[in-house]
This record gives C-alpha cells, sequence and structure tokens, in this order.
C-alpha cells in the first residue's frame, strides 16, 4: 500500500513539475528582468528615447519639470487606489475630493483662517469623504463601484456648494512658489521629496507588511482570506480612507500649484488615474499588481500626454488616448494568458501523449 | 403493498440501468440502477457520496451517463438537456426551489410557456384560472396572485410540483424535500405525493429519514459507493436491514492511527447554540485526541466548526481553548488562542488558489513573519521551505500558483500553513475530500502523527471508514444537535448511521 502511494506521489509530482514548468517556470533574476512591471519600465523607457529622439524639445530640464508637475496628482492617488483595485474594489471619487479639498481651502482661506489651518481642515475633509465612501463599501456592503459613482457626483456638488462659481487666487506668493520650484538645475519639482514619500509608504505597506500580504489574498478570495484571520471588511475601510486622504493632498498641490482655488480643479482625473493603475499592471479583478509597475503606467501616461501636447495634439485627443490605453491594459494580460494556455496545452500534450485530448489539468494530475 | 404482483407486469415509468458517470478520473456512479413504477413511491437512500445526486442529475438531464440504458415507458432515451428531461415527462423538485421572487406564484408554474390570448399577449386571467385548478387538485390554498418572494419552501415545492403537474409529468424526483419542512408541512407534502401516486404518477423520494422512507414509500432501492445494492419492499425490510445494505463493506486497515497520550482538554465547548443551525452543543477534545464530528450532510457539523473558528457567530454557549475563552466571530482571535482550521472547500475556502505555494504556506504567519511591521522576504521564503518540506508537499518551486498542485499536494499546503502556527487545536472538515487514494493514506498517517504529537484534533468527516479508523472517539451529529457520543470500541458502521439518522431500533 504505502509503496504504491509513494509511486503514485513521484508520478503525480513529476507530471506537476511539467505542468507547472509553464507559465511561470522561470527563475530569480529572469523573472525580475521579465516581469510585468519590468515590461511596464523597458516600454516607458522605450517610449520616453523614442520622444527624445521625435520631439527636438522633449528632452530637456524643462520638460523634466511639467511632466512631473502634471503627473503628479495622478501619482499621488494612482498609490492607494492600487491597493483599492488589488482587493477587487474601486474608488470613483477621488477627482471630486480633490476639488472639494480645494474648495474648502478657497473659502476658508478667503475668510482669513491662517495656512496652517486650512490645510489641516482640507485634509481632514478628505479623510472624513474617504470614511464615508469606506462605511458605505465594508460596513453596509454595497458596491464600490455604485458607492463612488454616487459620491463622485456627491462630493463634486458639496465643492459647488462650498464655493459656488467663485475661484480664490490670493494665496501667499511665497507658498504658491514653493510648489512650483524645482531642486537646483535637475528640473525636478521640490514637491517630488513629499510624494516620494507617499510612494515609499504605499509602496512599502503593499509589498513589506503583513497588511499588504493579506490585500493579495482578500483581492483573490474573500473567502479564502477570511479563514486565515484576515479582517477583510475593516481593510476595505482603511484603504478608502487612504485614497480620502491622499486625493485630499492632491487637491491642496492643484490648488497651490496653479494658485486657484475652483470647485471644477480635478475634474475627469478618476479616469487618468485608474487606466494609469490599470495599465501599471494592476488587475481589474483584484489580486495582481505592484507600486513599481503602477509607477511606470502613471509616467508612461503622463510622458505620452506630454509629447503630444509637445506636438500641438488637442485635448480631445489626449482624452481619446488615455481611453484606449485604459481598454489596451485591460485586454492585454487576457491575450498574453489565453497564448500561454495555448503554448501550456500544446507542451502538456507533449509530455503526456496517453493524455485524452480534452483531459483537463488536474484530471490529467490524478490520472497519472 | 398494491405493488406487489401488479407491479411487475406494469411496464416502469422510468428505468436505469448498468449507467456509468466519471469525471476524469473520479467515478462518481459505477452502476446506476433505478426502476420506478407509475403509482408507486420509490426511495432512494444511500450514505453522503453513495452516488445519489449523481443519479439524480442524470434523470435530470443535466450529466449525460457514459453508459447504461435508459428508458422512459419502455422507450430507449437519452437526454441531451434538462429541457428533454422535462418533456419525456420527469421533473425534479429539489431541496430548495429556485423561483423568481419578483413573478407572480402563477406565473411561476406558467414561465416560458404562458397561455396567450386573442391579442397575442399573455393572458393573465387563464393563467390565474389554471394554478387556481392545480392548487385545489392538490388542495392547498395559495393565492396565484402573490408574489413568490417570502413563501416558505414548503409552499415553493408545492409550487414546483404544480408546475410538474401542469407538465404532465410522469415522474417526479423529490431530492430530500422534507430537509428544510416542519413536521405539518412533511405531512402535508406527504398527502400531496400520495395523491399524485394515486393518480398514476412515479415518484422517487430521496431521503436521510428512515421514517419518512418507511411511512411513504412502496419500495426502496440501495445505493452504496456508486452502486446499485438491492431494490427491496417497505413491508418485507427492517431499518436495520437497510442500514446493513447501506454501509455493508469492510473497514480496511487504509487508516493507521498511531497511539497517542491522551492529555487535558484542550477544547471545551458548552451549550453552544445558533437558532436554526444547532443546539446545545457540548464539545470536549483533548490534547492528542482526534475526535470525529459524523452525522449526515447538513445536521451542523460543519456549521458548529465554523462557529468555535469564528468565522460564524454563535447565539448562546461558551468556547474555551485551555480554560481560557476568546472572542467569538474573530479567526483572527481563534488563530491567536492556538485554533487551525482545515475547511471543507479547499479551492474557495482553503487556499487562494491564484497564489503561490509559498504565500499560502504562509499566509497564516502574515504577523509574525514581521520585524517592526515589515516582512522580510527572506524569512518568508525560509518559513514556506520549512513547512512545505515538513509535509512533503510536491512542488517545483515555492514560486508555483497552488492551483498547478494536485488535490492532494494542495491539502498539504492547507496542513502547513496551519501547523505554521503551531496550533492547539485543529479543526479538519472533510480531510480527504477529492483526494487521490495513494495520498489519502498519506494524509491519515499525518493527521495521526500531529495526535501523537499532542495537538488535539476534531475532525469533520463524512467518509464512514475515515471516522471509524481514525478517531478516538465519535460524536453523531442529527439536526443540529449531538445524538450519540461513541468510543472507538463500539464505533461499528451500524452504531454511527443509526444515531445520523435517528433511527432507534438498532441502537441498543
Amino acid at each position: 500500500m504505502s509503496e504504491n502511494a509513494t509511486k503514485q506521489a513521484t508520478r503525480t509530482s513529476e507530471t506537476a513539475n511539467v505542468l507547472a514548468d509553464e507559465p511561470k517556470g522561470r527563475t530569480g533574476a529572469s523573472r525580475v528582468l521579465l516581469g510585468r512591471d519590468a515590461i511596464m519600465i523597458y516600454i516607458l523607457l522605450a517610449f520616453l528615447v523614442y520622444a527624445s529622439i521625435a520631439l527636438p524639445r522633449f528632452a530637456s530640464p524643462v520638460t523634466v519639470g511639467f511632466l512631473l508637475l502634471d503627473v503628479i496628482p495622478v501619482l499621488l492617488i494612482a498609490m492607494p487606489m492600487t491597493l483599492v483595485i488589488i482587493t477587487g474594489e474601486i474608488d470613483l471619487s477621488v477627482a471630486s475630493i480633490a476639488g472639494l479639498t480645494s474648495a474648502l481651502m478657497g473659502v476658508l482661506w478667503q475668510a482669513g483662517l491662517d495656512m496652517g489651518t486650512v490645510l489641516v481642515i482640507s485634509v481632514l475633509a478628505g479623510v472624513v469623504a474617504g470614511a464615508l465612501n469606506g462605511f458605505l463599501v465594508a460596513v453596509v456592503g454595497l458596491p464600490s463601484l455604485a458607492v463612488t459613482i454616487g459620491t463622485l457626483a456627491l462630493f463634486r456638488g458639496l465643492a459647488l456648494v462650498v464655493i459656488g462659481d467663485n475661484a480664490v487666487a490670493n494665496f501667499p506668493p511665497a507658498l504658491t512658489g514653493f510648489f512650483i520650484s524645482k531642486l537646483g538645475a535637475t528640473g525636478i519639482p521640490t514637491v517630488m521629496i513629499g510624494v516620494l514619500v507617499v510612494m515609499v509608504f504605499f509602496g512599502v505597506l503593499l509589498h513589506f507588511t503583513p497588511f499588504g500580504r493579506g490585500l493579495y489574498a482578500l483581492g483573490y478570495s474573500k473567502e479564502a482570506a477570511r479563514f486565515v484571520g484576515i479582517h477583510v471588511n475593516r481593510s476595505k475601510f482603511w484603504l478608502f480612507v487612504a485614497t480620502g486622504t491622499v486625493s485630499a493632498l492632491a487637491g491642496v498641490y492643484w490648488t497651490l500649484r496653479y494658485s486657484s482655488a475652483r470647485s471644477d480643479n480635478a475634474s475627469g482625473l478618476e479616469l487618468t488615474v485608474i487606466a494609469a493603475v490599470l495599465l501599471g499592471g494592476v488587475s481589474v479583478f483584484g489580486g495582481k499588481g505592484s507600486i513599481p509597475g503602477v509607477i511606470a503606467g502613471v509616467l508612461l501616461i503622463g510622458s505620452i500626454n506630454y509629447a503630444l501636447r509637445l506636438s500641438r495634439v488637442s485635448d480631445v485627443v489626449l482624452i481619446i488616448v488615455t481611453g484606449s490605453l485604459l481598454i489596451l491594459s485591460v485586454i492585454t494580460p487576457s491575450v498574453i494568458s489565453a497564448i500561454r494556455r495555448w503554448n501550456h496545452d500544446r507542451r502538456l500534450r507533449r509530455h503526456v501523449p496517453q493524455a485524452p485530448a480534452s483531459g483537463s489539468t488536474s484530471a490529467v494530475h490524478q490520472a497519472h | 403493498m398494491a405493488t406487489d404482483h401488479e407491479a411487475s407486469a406494469r411496464t416502469p415509468a422510468l428505468s436505469l440501468t448498468g449507467a456509468v458517470k466519471a469525471f476524469g478520473p473520479v467515478i462518481a456512479l459505477a452502476d446506476g440502477t433505478i426502476e420506478i413504477l407509475p403509482g408507486e413511491i420509490h426511495a432512494l437512500v444511500g450514505e453522503n457520496g453513495a452516488g445519489k445526486s449523481t443519479l439524480v442529475k442524470i434523470l435530470a438531464g443535466l450529466h449525460h451517463p457514459d453508459a447504461g440504458d435508459f428508458r422512459v415507458d419502455g422507450e430507449p432515451i437519452a437526454f441531451r438537456s434538462v429541457a428533454d428531461s422535462k418533456a419525456a415527462g420527469i421533473s425534479v423538485i429539489y431541496q430548495e426551489p429556485t423561483l423568481f421572487p419578483d413573478l407572480t406564484v402563477a406565473e411561476n408554474i406558467f414561465i416560458g410557456r404562458q397561455p396567450r390570448g386573442r391579442s397575442g399577449l399573455i393572458s393573465r386571467a387563464e393563467m390565474r384560472a389554471g394554478a387556481r385548478e392545480l392548487f385545489s387538485r392538490l388542495g392547498v390554498p395559495i393565492d396565484p396572485d402573490r408574489s413568490a418572494e417570502g413563501l416558505s419552501i414548503a409552499d415553493q415545492q408545492i409550487i414546483e410540483i404544480a408546475k410538474a403537474i401542469s407538465l404532465d409529468a410522469k415522474v417526479l424526483v423529490m431530492d430530500e424535500p422534507t430537509a428544510a419542512l416542519s413536521g405539518v408541512e412533511v405531512d402535508r407534502l406527504f398527502a400531496v405525493a400520495r395523491s399524485l401516486r394515486d393518480r398514476g404518477a412515479g415518484i422517487l423520494f430521496i431521503s436521510h429519514r428512515f421514517d419518512e422512507v418507511f411511512a411513504l414509500c412502496d419500495r426502496i432501492t440501495v445505493m452504496r459507493d456508486g452502486r446499485y445494492v438491492a431494490t427491496l419492499e417497505t413491508s418485507s425490510v427492517t431499518v436495520d436491514e437497510i442500514v446493513r445494505e447501506m454501509v455493508g463493506r469492510d473497514i480496511d486497515q487504509l487508516f493507521p492511527k498511531e497511539p497517542a497520550q491522551i492529555g487535558d482538554p484542550v477544547l471545551t465547548v458548552r451549550g453552544l447554540s445558533r437558532a436554526g443551525v444547532f443546539a446545545d452543543i457540548d464539545l470536549d477534545v483533548r490534547a492528542g485526541e482526534i475526535v470525529a464530528l459524523a452525522g449526515l450532510v447538513g445536521a451542523g457539523r460543519t456549521e458548529v466548526a465554523r462557529a468555535v473558528f469564528g468565522i460564524d457567530r454563535y447565539d448562546t454557549g461558551t468556547v474555551e481553548l485551555n480554560g481560557r475563552a476568546y472572542t467569538a466571530g474573530d479567526p483572527q482571535a481563534a488563530i491567536d488562542a492556538g485554533v487551525g482550521f482545515v475547511p471543507e472547500d479547499r479551492r474557495k475556502q482553503g487556499l487562494v488558489m491564484d497564489l503561490s505555494v509559498g504565500r499560502n504556506a504562509t499566509l497564516t504567519l502574515r504577523s509574525a513573519l514581521a520585524r517592526f511591521g515589515i516582512i522580510s522576504s527572506a524569512r518568508e521564503r525560509r518559513a514556506a521551505e520549512k513547512w512545505t518540506k515538513t509535509l512533503q508537499v510536491k512542488t517545483g518551486s515555492q514560486e508555483y500558483a497552488v492551483s498547478t498542485l494536485s488535490g492532494g499536494n494542495q491539502q498539504k499546503v492547507v496542513l502547513a500553513k496551519w501547523l505554521a502556527t503551531e496550533p492547539r487545536l485543529l479543526i479538519i472538515d472533510e480531510p480527504t475530500r477529492g483526494i487521490d487514494v495513494g495520498t489519502k493514506a498519506e494524509v491519515h498517517r499525518l493527521i495521526s502523527s500531529l495526535a501523537a504529537r499532542g495537538i488535539a484534533i476534531l475532525m469533520i468527516s463524512s467518509e464512514l471508514p475515515e471516522v471509524l479508523g481514525m478517531a478516538d472517539r465519535v460524536l453523531v451529529m442529527h439536526e443540529g444537535r449531538i445524538a450519540a457520543e461513541i468510543d472507538r470500541a463500539d464505533a461499528t458502521p451500524e452504531a454511527v448511521m443509526h444515531a445520523a439518522t435517528a433511527s432507534m431500533e438498532g441502537s441498543k
């Protein structure tokens, strides 16, 4: 009996090796160099090289400065958004939260509060807005798509109530000047230091903490996650608070960079953020994705937009490009996995010729 | 009674002989044989996994048998779909019918074949009249105009039966229809079934409750391990004989239970209740002891385990580990207290199938692997390697998705991730479901050696040989309560089955 069992087990393992060689048979260095993140970075570099050659004014410190200044709000919000999408949820209200924060800043500043108080209250508004999303999704149990479409309209509406059609522009020049200042001759905006802190924070949170490990698990299977003690709803709640908070930071940045507090600031930004996150390799179905990939995705979308604008392409086309990239980023993984499956089946047939042609993977495991 | 002699002369309304159905290498049905005469109520009994459901699915047109002879009214027939089965006059009433909640009762009965008026539009009046007539024939007062939402399960079944009658069903298959019914509702269902029989319909009645089988049915077909065993006249057999036919097999020495030092109680459960699910559960598991929770599917075994582990809440009662209570309804609290849980559905609950072997193996260790809140990949890899090696998980690399492993190896990964937490109590729900025979013995040996190391083990199993071979003590659940406690020495298939089906004859 036991001899039989061992034999069977050995055979199972042999088959498993053959099967498992695909598609994840790469090891060590080659996995890092051929991973999805790496491919995104190659594409980004290739595009930058191409743009530098094709567009005479592209390769300069001025480009670096403007490109980054433009991309900072997207980069900021994309960080917590990555975590939210990995858990299989989505937050569409981020741009409206940024708009609401901007409107609040304007009104509070106008009312004569000192800048410190204005900033604290504005960011707290983002925390509260995120907590409302989190409450409706995690505690009440509503689908995040529906909830955040609702709050997308709600928060934008509130912004309009707060500031109306007015624009507040008289922010202290020292402060607004700081927001567009550069680090020496590099062209890199000074505020990138703060953005870097946010990126590192979410990168570490996702990739190197128990909390982050839990997010991947619950993105793939909420039920299995519960069975290892992951607090599914609590995790989701705090992620929505995080997107709210970071969206408020993006709103503050937007207001001070353009020195303009308006209710329609950052409108439509959620589309770019989600496109960048998905382009960066995060699966809309949850479970897959990484911060380095998303950073590359954000920079790629930003560079494409900037290059198109340099070539005097109209804003309408920019939106079309963003939309197309979004669709492309969702389709590509499916196409790749279809190709892999086809390859895998072919290899399987070659290795295990006696297996029935229609046999599924698990059937082959048990049969041999 | 009346069926004896005239019966054999009649053409069976339905007959299935030697049906075979395999799913890949797993043979779910090796010999599916049943013969239903017009005007009889025929019971189908067998243990969990005896092949009853597969047989029903063949009759319903959901599965296509790989071999076998299938006749309706003496004519050979092959169903390609559920619609074919319905057209041939077979209607299946499931335990929990699926009506459309937003439609009215009458609309549910005539769904897809609504009577039309002269204008070509649906004639509501005709539909209502039709439904009313069906209900009066069945003798049940249900308003055809009310919406199906909020109807009791019993009423929903009646509506399914009404639908079957309106389709001129010759054979009605009822798959455990009484499982969710109260006493009065069962009586009404039986009255309806008898009146249908008297009008010439054949009824196949599947139930675990022998009192019902004996009260209602004319003949009984017994299945075991995917095979037809016997068809017996109800009037000439006893419950004991049926039980013997159901379990009649030798317990082979497949399960090497090591002797273990049994110590102090680890898990102590007192008066645990959850309304409508389980009640008054008292339960002790000692260090080094394997306690099996036996019983039929739906007896509440898994629900008790889920409550102990904190997946579900409970209404009243206490759960203590080593004499200390822990927060209810929070799996993390249970894990911290020293409980591990290998759930019954490996693919959905036990593992995150798309994650790697290594990540799955260390998923329970998230906090333990972190130093100052940061997980070190090296420590994570070492932990994964240590535990998958200990359990001899056969995988090419820790990086492979766990879904690429065989069922047995997947189960070992689940065990690995719980052993990594060094639990004091391990709850294992269906330890060897869907695992090939070779690995099965390996899993059993593993469980036994864990007990020998002093871990308290609570095992839920629907396989009698596994229960009898592994357990030091068997607790048998029946309808949410512990019906019997049997020591290893006294645990026989008959004793367990009698307690599980709550039939009193054989217990003393």
